[in-house]
């Protein structure tokens, strides 16, 4: 469990994170990214791109 | 084996394929960061194979073609990005492959667009050619709209945007068919249904099984080899006249597939990846 950057809320990290990987802040919504594992350290993520998709 | 697995964000499906491949013993998984790359075009990573999943098409694209130069084996290959990434270019693909699809016209200033869309007749879909998860598509009913939408493209958009996608528009009974191709098999499909005439599931469509019936296979199959083949999602419309191919995705989004079929999707990209890294 780590806190979201925007809100502060309580923002839980599976038991297998990954950097880069999305997370969504369940109190505020916000779209996070893990920016760093040992601790684990999150920031808003990127706002989306033209060419983003699949 | 060493695989590289070309990334940005991490995504549920990237998740998905990390989790696959930890499980499989041998393999080492080699984290390629497309915001950390850089290359020298003649030092290859030192990996058997690259598994692409870039949220960038633009990265995505490029990073394949560099990554191939260099004797890198990928999956997907640059080629079906460069198809898949750009409709006109799959939509050249599918006519050249006698894959049926949605009547199209391209066009490249607003009055030959205008014309093709009358001659199309309302309504029309316009397309972004590079664009995804149905961002900036516009259904046009009538000529009023017609002018509005090409003048605000050609005004306000990059110039890629004044490079005039048009199809007929096609009445799906509020849902379509994404099928999932792996290699020289489709290996399921769902139903994304929605109340709005844009069925993606990023925009709130909601996935449930499909079964594969022989002409669905057969054309999802047609579909991906005309494209270059290899791991991709076809979009495909029911219309009485029968099945219409939409797209086909290269970075196939799968996350609300894998429960309504019961199909183990990254399980069967995994496998396929590795047999092709061999």
């Amino acid at each position: 469990m780590t806190n979201c950057p925007v809100c502060g809320g309580a923002v839980e990290i599976s038991d297998d994170p990954v950097e880069g990987e999305l997370l969504e802040c369940p109190e505020c919504g916000s779209e996070l990214e893990i920016l760093g594992l040992d601790p684990i350290a999150l920031g808003e993520a990127p706002t989306a791109e033209e060419d983003w998709g699949e | 084996m060493r695989v590289g697995f070309l990334h940005s964000l991490i995504r549920p499906e990237e998740k998905l394929l990390i989790r696959e491949l930890r499980r499989r013993s041998g393999v080492e998984l080699v984290f390629l960061d497309d915001r950390r790359l850089v290359f020298d075009l003649r030092t290859p990573p030192a990996v058997d194979v690259i598994l692409e999943r870039s949220i960038n098409h633009s990265r995505a694209m490029h990073a394949l073609r560099l990554f191939e130069s260099m004797g890198t084996r990928c999956v997907n290959r640059y080629e079906v990005s460069r198809k898949c990434g750009d409709k006109i270019l799959t939509a050249v693909a599918l006519e050249e492959f006698g894959v049926p699809q949605p009547e199209t016209r391209v066009a490249f200033t607003e009055g030959s667009t205008l014309e093709a869309i009358e001659e199309l007749d309302y309504p029309v879909v316009l397309k972004p050619a590079v664009g995804s998860w149905g961002r900036l598509l516009s259904r046009i009913n009538d000529r009023q709209a017609a002018e509005t939408v090409l003048e605000h493209k050609a005004i306000l958009g990059s110039y890629h945007h004044s490079i005039f996608f048009a199809q007929k528009y096609v009445e799906k009974g509020g849902r379509d068919i994404r099928s999932f191709v792996v290699g020289d098999e489709c290996i399921a499909a769902v139903y994304r249904t929605s109340d709005h005439w844009i069925t993606n599931t990023a925009r709130g469509a909601t996935t449930s099984n499909c079964p594969v019936t022989a002409e669905l296979a057969e054309l999802s199959l047609r579909a991906a080899e005309a494209v270059g083949g290899g791991v991709l999602a076809v979009d495909l419309f029911e219309t009485p006249e029968g099945l219409l191919v939409n797209e086909v995705n290269y970075t196939m989004e799968f996350r609300n597939s894998i429960g309504v079929t019961g199909v183990d999707i990254p399980e069967r990209i995994v496998s396929y990846l590795l047999s092709a890294g061999r």
